[in-house]
C-alpha cells in the first residue's frame, strides 16, 4: 500500500491512520496475495477431459502420492493398479498404536503398549490450512480435523546453558523479548537516530506500534506492571472478592532475555507452513491413508518388492516379487508412476534416460528420529497447565510435543517425547530401541522431573531404519533443484515419478498430492495425444 | 524430519537452530550413566556436528544407523551395502569422496565431521570388519576432497 504523509499531517491524523480499516484491509489483502504466491498450488482435483477409457496406469507406491494418483486416473477412466511394498496402505501416512508393531532394518522389533487412544505419528503430523491439496481430500472423505496446538505460550523454552537450565515459560520469553527489543527501538526514534530510515511522521507511527506490539507503558518503557503481565502472566493471578487482586510479575532483564538463546523459539513459529490454523486427523495421520484407501476401492496389492521397471513404446513392464509366497511376478500397463523413494529406486533397474537416472541418485533423505512415551497420567496438563503444544530444548531430544486432543482425560497420555534431527538424529537411530527409550527419558526429566516415575512403555522410529524409504525425505539444495528437479519430474517415456520428492514440499503430504496431481495432468496430455 | 538443510528445515521444523550444546556433568555412580557413556564418546553433543572422539566412536555411534554394528549393512525393500569385506573400500578415495559427498541416498555425513574425524572413521573402517587395508588416510585428505 502506498501513502503520501506530508509533513503537515498531526500526529492525531497519523493514529487514526494507524486504525484506519481501509488500511489494515489493503494491508492484509497484499499479504494475502503474498502467501497465495507460496501456498500449495492445489487449485482442485484435476479436470482430464476426454477420459481415459481403455488405457492403463501401473503405480508404485500406496502412499498419498500414489493414491491420489490412483484415485483422480481411475475417476478418468484409465484402468489402475497399485503395487506396495508393505503389508498395510499409506507410506509414511503413518499411526503407531496400541497392539502395533515395527520391524526396523537390523531386525528390532517394537510393540506398541499405548492404551487405546493414545497414538503417535512417526512421520507427518501436522496440516497446515494452506496445504490445499490435503485440505480436499480430507474434507471429501469426511476425516475428521481437530486444531494441532502448534504455539502453547505456557510450554517451556529451554536452554542447559541458560538461566540455570531451568526451563521457562514461552510466554515469559516472547512478551519479555517484544517488550525489551520494542523498549530500545522506541529510544532510538525519540533520540533521532532514525531519522536517516524513517520520517519523523513515520517514526510517531513506529513509536505507537511499538507500545502496541511490545506492551510498553505510556513512556514507552517495558517494565513491571499491568501492561506487561498482561502478557508474561501475573505474580499473583486475579481472582475474586478479598483475595482477588493481582499483583504483577518481575520482567526479565533484556541482557537475561538476549543471552539466553531462547527467543530463537519464536521466529519458528511464524513460519508459513506452522501458522494457525493447523490441524491433525483425530485419531492420526492414518486416517489420511484410510480415507484413500475407501475412495479408491480394491486396486493395491500388497507385498509387493518391486525389481525392474522396463519400457518400451508399447508400455512398461514392472517385475516385482510377491514377499509372502516369494513368487516372481509381472505387471504390464501403457504407463507407470512411481513413487517409490529415492534411495530404494536408486537400486531398481531401470531403462530411463540419464538425466532421470542421475536425478534419482543425487537426492540424499535426511534423518529423523520421533520417540513416543507413554505416562500414567498427564501430569504436563495436571501439574503445569501445559494443554497440548511443544516445549523446546537444547537437550538432545529437541522437542517435547504434548497431545492436541482429549484434554483433561485421566488414563494414561502419550507424549512425543524426541523429534530429533542432524547428527543427534543419526546417533538415536544407532542404539537398540531400549537405549532410545533410556536417553530421552533422561532428557526428557531435566523439564519434567515427573518423567521417571510416571513412564510406562515408549516406541521409536529412526526414519533411517524405516525399510520401505532409507531416510526421512528428499533433501535438496538449490544446487541440486537447479541440476535436477526438473528431470527428476520430466515424464521418461512412459514413466513418471510422483512423491514428495518430487515436490517443493519436502516431508509433507502436500507435496506428495501436488506432485502427483502435475504427474497425471501431464501423463493424460500425453495419453490424448498419441 | 528438517533441519536437516534449510529447506529441510522448513517442512519438518526443529525449533531451535543447531549450536554447540553443553554437555550435562555426568552423575557420580558405581555404573557409568548411559548420559556418562555419550559424553565419553562425544556422543550428542551437537546437532549440526558429531562429536565423535575417535573412528571406532564415530562408527558405533553414527554409521551403524544404517550399515548396522557388524557393518554387515541391511535389506529392506532396498539394502545398506556391507562395508564388512568391502573390496570397493581397497581404495581409500572411495569411502573419502562417499562420505565428504553422498552418494544415492547416503547424505554427506562428513559435512558434520572434522577433516580429522572423517580420517579417523575411514581409517577404522578400512582396517576392521574383514577389511585390511595398511595405507592411511590423514585429514589433509579429507580436507582435499572437501
Amino acid at each position: 500500500m502506498s501513502h503520501d504523509f506530508t509533513p503537515a499531517m498531526s500526529k492525531r491524523d497519523l493514529l487514526a491512520l494507524i486504525g484506519a480499516t481501509a488500511g489494515g484491509t489493503a494491508m492484509y489483502m497484499a499479504m494475502g496475495a503474498f502467501d497465495q504466491a507460496r501456498a500449495s498450488t492445489f487449485k482442485g482435483p484435476p479436470k482430464l477431459d476426454g477420459g481415459g477409457k481403455g488405457k492403463s496406469v501401473l503405480i508404485i507406491g500406496a502412499g498419498v502420492a500414489g493414491m491420489t494418483a490412483a484415485l483422480e486416473l481411475g475417476r478418468a477412466g484409465y484402468t489402475v493398479q497399485i503395487l506396495e511394498y508393505q503389508d498395510r496402505i499409506g507410506g509414511r501416512s503413518w499411526t503407531l498404536q496400541g497392539g502395533d508393531t515395527f520391524t526396523e532394518l537390523g531386525g528390532a522389533t517394537q510393540t506398541c503398549e499405548f492404551a487405546p487412544g493414545n497414538y503417535i505419528n512417526p512421520g507427518p503430523w501436522r496440516v497446515p490450512w494452506h496445504h490445499h491439496g490435503v485440505m480436499h481430500y480430507c474434507n471429501e472423505f469426511g476425516i475428521a480435523l481437530e486444531p494441532f496446538m502448534q504455539v502453547n505460550y505456557n510450554a517451556y523454552v529451554h536452554s542447559t546453558k541458560a538461566l540455570g537450565g531451568q526451563p521457562q515459560r514461552l510466554r515469559h520469553i516472547q512478551a519479555d523479548y517484544y517488550g525489551h527489543v520494542g523498549e530500545l527501538l522506541a529510544k532510538s526514534v525519540k533520540k533521532g537516530a532514525l531519522v536517516d530510515s524513517v520520517s519523523r511522521e513515520d517514526g510517531e507511527i513506529l513509536l505507537e506500534s511499538l507500545r502496541s506490539w511490545g506492551a510498553l507503558d505510556k513512556n514507552f518503557r517495558y517494565v513491571k506492571g499491568r501492561d506487561s503481565s498482561n502478557r508474561r502472566g501475573w505474580a499473583k493471578e486475579p481472582g475474586g472478592g478479598l483475595t482477588g487482586e493481582p499483583l504483577p510479575s518481575d520482567p526479565m532483564t533484556v541482557e537475561t532475555v538476549l543471552r539466553s538463546g531462547l527467543w530463537r523459539s519464536i521466529g519458528g513459529n511464524l513460519t508459513l507452513d506452522h501458522l494457525s490454523a493447523i490441524f491433525q486427523p483425530v485419531g492420526g495421520m492414518q486416517m489420511v491413508a484410510k480415507g484413500f484407501e475407501r475412495a479408491i476401492g480394491n486396486v493395491v496389492r500388497l507385498n509387493c518388492k518391486v525389481t525392474a521397471i522396463q519400457q518400451d513404446e508399447q508400455g512398461v513392464t514392472v517385475n516385482y516379487l510377491d514377499t509372502r509366497s516369494g513368487a516372481k511376478l509381472s505387471a504390464k500397463a501403457d504407463y507407470c508412476i512411481c513413487t517409490i523413494p529415492l534411495p530404494i529406486l536408486a537400486q531398481v533397474e531401470m531403462n530411463v534416460g540419464p538425466k532421470l537416472a542421475a536425478a534419482i541418485r543425487a537426492i540424499p533423505y535426511t534423518t529423523s528420529s520421533k520417540v513416543g512415551l507413554e505416562f500414567k497420567r498427564r501430569f504436563w496438563e495436571q501439574d503445569e497447565q501445559i494443554y497440548g503444544g511443544i516445549s523446546y530444548t537444547d537437550l538432545p531430544n529437541s522437542q517435547i510435543s504434548y497431545p492436541s486432543s482429549r484434554y483433561g482425560d485421566k488414563g494414561p497420555g502419550v507424549l512425543l517425547g524426541a523429534y530429533m534431527g542432524g547428527a543427534s538424529g543419526y546417533e538415536l537411530t544407532a542404539l537398540s530401541p531400549k537405549a532410545r527409550i533410556e536417553r530421552v527419558l533422561e532428557w526428557g526429566s531435566q523439564i519434567h522431573p515427573q518423567y521417571k516415575a510416571e513412564f510406562m512403555n515408549g516406541i521409536s522410529v529412526g526414519w533411517h531404519r524405516v525399510p520401505w524409504v532409507l531416510g526421512c525425505f528428499g533433501s535438496w539444495t538449490e544446487e541440486t533443484r537447479a541440476e535436477h528437479y526438473k528431470n527428476l519430474c520430466t515424464m521418461d517415456g512412459r514413466i513418471m515419478l510422483a512423491g514428495e520428492h518430487a515436490s517443493y514440499y519436502g516431508g509433507w503430504q502436500e507435496g506428495g498430492i501436488t506432485s502427483a496431481i502435475d504427474a497425471i495432468t501431464r501423463l493424460h496430455q500425453h495419453a490424448l495425444a498419441v | 524430519m528438517k533441519p536437516l538443510t534449510v529447506l529441510a528445515a522448513a517442512a519438518f521444523a526443529f525449533g531451535i537452530t543447531p549450536a554447540a550444546y553443553a554437555q550435562k556433568t555426568p552423575a557420580a555412580a558405581p555404573a557409568p550413566t548411559a548420559q556418562a557413556m555419550d559424553s565419553a564418546d562425544g556422543a550428542f553433543i551437537s546437532r549440526g556436528q558429531f562429536g565423535e572422539t575417535s573412528g571406532e566412536a564415530m562408527y558405533r555411534r553414527v554409521c551403524s544407523a544404517c550399515h548396522m554394528a557388524d557393518a554387515k549393512g541391511a535389506q529392506g525393500a532396498g539394502m545398506y551395502p556391507a562395508l564388512a569385506n568391502n573390496p570397493k573400500l581397497a581404495s581409500s578415495g572411495y569411502p573419502l569422496s562417499v562420505l565428504l559427498q553422498g552418494l544415492n541416498g547416503m547424505p554427506a555425513l562428513g559435512s558434520m565431521m572434522t577433516d580429522q574425524q572423517v580420517a579417523d572413521v575411514v581409517n577404522y573402517v578400512r582396517t576392521n570388519f574383514g577389511n585390511r587395508y595398511k595405507d592411511k588416510v590423514t585429514a589433509a585428505d579429507a580436507k582435499a576432497l572437501r
